[in-house]
């Protein structure tokens, strides 16, 4: 089970990445740019999304919007951004491959002459209604600032969320679009994938033809940031919400790195599904919470594991707190049970055949080739990726517990219904949230 | 707009965008189909390629069943559905999907409950086996109800903080009021107090029931197999699912804009519509080319006024929501606080400007046309795609051929056809409009919308 493909690297420094899957008459056509939040500057927050806001609004020789011409070809269409890296992607009937391409070179190389002061006014008026809708107008929806602001510091580019600050993002200059564009949107940063209908070699020619024209530029080169938490944060602010939930938060290692699926599986054997512990107990038994979640946020230079739990009402985040803590102590003492191995075992051998089922879009096959080129320079990762959950051993996933969600470093954030601050985990300062 | 330059790059010509290639022909696989002694129909959908099967039971009652005064009943049996079988108690369940890495789910709508269930397929017979101790002998426990109750109650508390959840459930009640339909599945806080294990172990006898139902498995299957295991997997299950849920009376006229506060918030949740067509409509091709144009896509005249235009918006969409009986068509937007009326004046211009004033453009229609019908073939790609496909034809009583004709049928709508079912379904006279926000900042424009003043809704009105 893996993902065949071939890959090439263009003179400019463009990698390719093909990947022929017959079983449906489409191609999926994806793109990245090794850019996110995390290259930005504090003070200049929210760029690198508002940036990809600005690459459907037209490059120089197809003025307009790119939705219209790839939607009339059959296209389904978006983009991404995130702290490391920011996707473009189409997918297309085969016949449209060519227009695809066009347009994704023509904004690749030639932006900037299409850039106006109206545009960009127009997306950052929308990028502030996409943040109004996800954060400011709903219940526990800055949670994230929070929590990010609380575990990296202020110079970590991990501080700040992709969305960014308001007053950043008010504050943005269209001269910095071109100094950006110039900086990161470059070939050499660049890498494309085509999965699905496709013959490699004339793929291959298409991408040759549009891209390889284009100025190599520089390879943008790493962010080298270290962050570390050396005591217990905790924190608190009231929301427009009818009941508290408590945010548990660690440091831990960056995507790939050891550890990282031990902590994956780990979080799910905690607290995701029925099946979980903190379910079991908070949810099911006690009924002190009406939910429950935890993940391993893996990124490319740091991570984060969090649980949140909701309090159920006439109960306190203590009492959520006291027995996430128990939970937690539990694992790092006697480990997972067999049967818990096996669990995440199956299940992610599940996800991962689940993954090979469609070649485009947010998750497709197109999008993880990328992810591993840009991430590892590796697209072959995929069969190692696998073996790194179905490797986790019951020592190795306690270890993990052990060293990564230890007690005295953690970040403990406590949303709270206005006005109900002591419904707060107890000794929380109150956080300036925005 | 720009003209566009002259070429100047190598090789490529950037004087015009290129011209996209004819299409490749899609074809839906044929589903084979059979059904049980006990009317359970039995439908396989092959799909080789990955090995994953994709097993979709369709119970055609859902939200819609509930009794007047039980609103939330069929959505609180479908979640009890999982909470165990037999000896098996509501965690053992799970632990045993668990095991076979399963994928499960269940979902409730107006017309049908749904649970599904994708595992790899060396997991098939086990997973049927699991399926059919869900649906068809679920333990409906008291204690369990008592649990599942007590959450879907806090879940109502929370939708209470969500504007846009708070738009959905009061703009339905404002279009449907007792109407089967005027309800969101999840129900009311007094319903769902008043309610019984008893009342939840009737609605499963009466309703989750083999004459309604349907098992698709979709995947690397073959019909003999899926048979053979559905066969010993639901050949006990026994039972009608009683009478299905009949038109209810026109509802009544409702006054033309209700406001529900949410002080200072920095958005309104829009909601504009009305009670519209069936999902059996002949006009069905036809309205949903027009909602394309008008606000299903990107480039929709909705989305690019209030959003690529005006800036007041991250995006605005309207849907013909069809359904078994006649379905709602809703626009709906998130809009910055200080551009509220100015959103609901646009969207409604909008809605009446396609109807007559502005009708769709010979390019509007090309355009709508080949974004629903060139890249059809991207909506069955996955085991469960194409499971959800199959499901549409056995709840709406589609013909095995409605995939493969859809293209064609697309095709053939024309500006005319557009004007006619646009002017039939939908009459701005009649929209309702709904906003969630800030009652200070926005009351004094509302009221200059010649919509009359708008009608302050209290949370025990919906």
């Amino acid at each position: 089970m893996n993902i065949s493909f071939s890959k090439h690297t263009l003179a400019n420094g463009l990698d390719v990445l093909l990947h022929e899957d017959h079983g449906c008459p489409i191609v999926a056509v994806n793109l990245w740019y090794h850019v996110g939040s995390k290259n930005e500057q504090p003070g200049h927050t929210g760029f690198a999304h508002l940036f990809e806001h600005l690459m459907f609004e037209g490059s120089q020789h197809y003025d307009r919007g790119y939705f219209e011409p790839l939607q009339r070809a059959g296209a389904t269409l978006n983009g991404s951004t995130n702290a490391d890296r920011t996707n473009y992607w189409e997918v297309v009937p085969p016949g449209a491959l060519d227009l695809a391409l066009w347009m994704e070179s023509d904004r690749m190389g030639y932006l900037l002459p299409a850039l106006t002061e109206a545009k960009f006014s127009n997306q950052r008026d929308v990028v502030l209604n996409e943040r109004r809708q996800n954060h400011e107008n709903r219940p526990y929806g800055l949670a994230p600032m929070a929590l990010l602001a609380a575990l990296f510091p202020p110079d970590h580019p991990y501080h700040w969320t992709t969305i960014g600050e308001i007053a950043d993002l008010q504050a943005a200059h269209l001269d910095e679009v071109q100094a950006f564009f110039r900086r990161y949107y470059r070939p050499a940063n660049a890498s494309i994938a085509l999965a699905g209908d496709i013959n490699s070699d004339d793929a291959l020619g298409l991408v040759r033809h549009y891209f390889e024209t284009l100025d190599a530029g520089e390879p943008a080169g790493p962010v080298e940031v270290t962050a570390s938490l050396s005591r217990d944060v905790r924190i608190q602010f009231e929301d427009r919400v009818e009941l508290p939930r408590l945010y548990l938060a660690w440091l831990t290692p960056a995507m790939f790195a050891d550890g990282d699926a031990d902590l994956d599986l780990a979080t799910d054997l905690l607290a995701n599904g029925k099946t979980s512990r903190l379910y079991r107990r908070l949810v099911f038994d006690a009924r002190i919470a009406t939910d429950v979640s935890a993940s391993q946020n893996s990124r490319e230079i740091a991570g984060y594991a969090q649980i949140a739990a909701t309090a159920a009402p006439g109960h306190a985040l203590a009492e959520l707190e006291d027995v996430i803590l128990e939970e937690i102590a539990r694992l790092a003492e006697g480990g997972p049970t067999d049967e818990e191995i096996e669990r995440g075992r199956v299940q992610a051998e599940s996800q991962f055949v689940l993954r090979l089922q469609t070649v485009g879009g947010f998750g497709g096959k197109s999008d993880q080739l990328n992810a591993y080129n840009t991430f590892l320079g590796d697209p072959a990762y995929f069969t190692r990726d696998r073996a790194r959950y179905q490797d986790v051993t019951h020592e190795s996933l306690r270890q993990a517990v052990i060293r990564y969600l230890p007690p005295g470093r953690r970040v403990t954030l406590s949303v709270v219904p206005r006005g109900r601050a002591a419904l707060a985990a107890p000794g929380s300062e109150p956080a300036v949230v925005s | 707009m720009t003209p566009a330059p002259a070429p100047r790059t190598a090789g490529v010509d950037r004087s015009r965008l290129p011209e996209p290639g004819p299409a490749r022909p899609f074809t839906f696989p044929a589903i084979a189909k059979s059904t049980l002694a006990n009317g359970l129909r039995v439908w396989t959908v092959p799909h080789p390629g990955v090995p994953l099967v994709a097993f979709t039971l369709l119970v055609r009652r859902g939200a819609a069943t509930d009794p007047p005064g039980q609103e939330g009943l069929a959505a609180v049996t479908a979640d009890m559905l999982d909470e165990g079988s037999g000896d098996r108690s509501a965690i053992e369940m799970h632990e045993a999907l668990s095991r076979l890495g399963a994928q499960f789910d269940t979902d409730i709508g107006s017309d049908a409950t749904v649970a599904s269930l994708t595992v790899l397929t060396r997991f098939a017979e086990r997973a049927l086996g699991l399926l059919s101790d869900i649906v068809a002998r679920p333990a409906l426990r008291d204690q369990d109800f008592l649990r599942v109750r007590q959450l879907r109650l806090h879940r109502l508390t929370q939708l209470r903080d969500m504007p846009g959840a708070v738009a959905d459930r009061a703009f339905l009640k404002l279009l449907y009021g007792a109407h089967p339909y005027g309800h969101l599945p999840i129900g009311t806080e007094a319903a769902l107090t008043a309610m019984t294990p008893d009342d939840v172990r009737a609605f499963h006898a009466g309703a989750i029931r083999p004459s309604v139902a349907t098992l698709i498995a979709a995947g690397d299957c073959d019909h003999e197999t899926v048979m053979r295991l559905a066969a010993a997997a639901f050949g006990d299950w026994t039972g009608s699912g009683g009478r299905d849920v009949q038109a209810a009376g026109v509802p009544p006229p409702v006054l033309r804009l209700h406001l529900v506060p949410r002080p200072n918030a920095p958005q309104s949740e829009v909601r504009i519509g009305q009670v519209s067509a069936a999902r059996d409509t002949p006009d069905y091709h036809a309205l949903v080319v027009a909602n394309t144009i008008l606000g299903g896509q990107f480039v929709s005249r909705i989305n690019l006024n209030l959003r690529e235009d005006k800036g007041l918006t991250y995006g605005a969409r309207t849907a013909f929501e069809f359904r078994r009986l006649s379905g709602p068509f809703v626009l709906q937007a998130g809009v910055q606080t200080s551009g509220t009326a100015r959103a609901i004046e646009e969207s409604i211009g909008e809605i009446a400007g396609i109807r007559g004033a502005r009708p769709v453009t010979d390019a509007e229609l090309e355009l709508g046309i080949a974004a629903l019908t060139r890249g059809y073939a991207r909506n069955f790609e996955t085991a469960d795609q194409f499971g959800r496909a199959a499901l549409q034809l056995a709840l709406y009583d589609l013909p095995d051929d409605y995939f493969a004709q859809f293209v064609s049928r697309v095709e053939r709508v024309t500006r005319d056809d557009i004007s006619r079912v646009m002017t039939r379904h939908v009459d701005p006279a009649r929209l309702t409009t709904l906003v969630v926000g800030d009652l200070d900042a926005i009351g004094p424009d509302l009221a200059r919308l010649g919509l009359g003043e708008p009608v302050v809704l209290s949370s025990d009105a919906y």
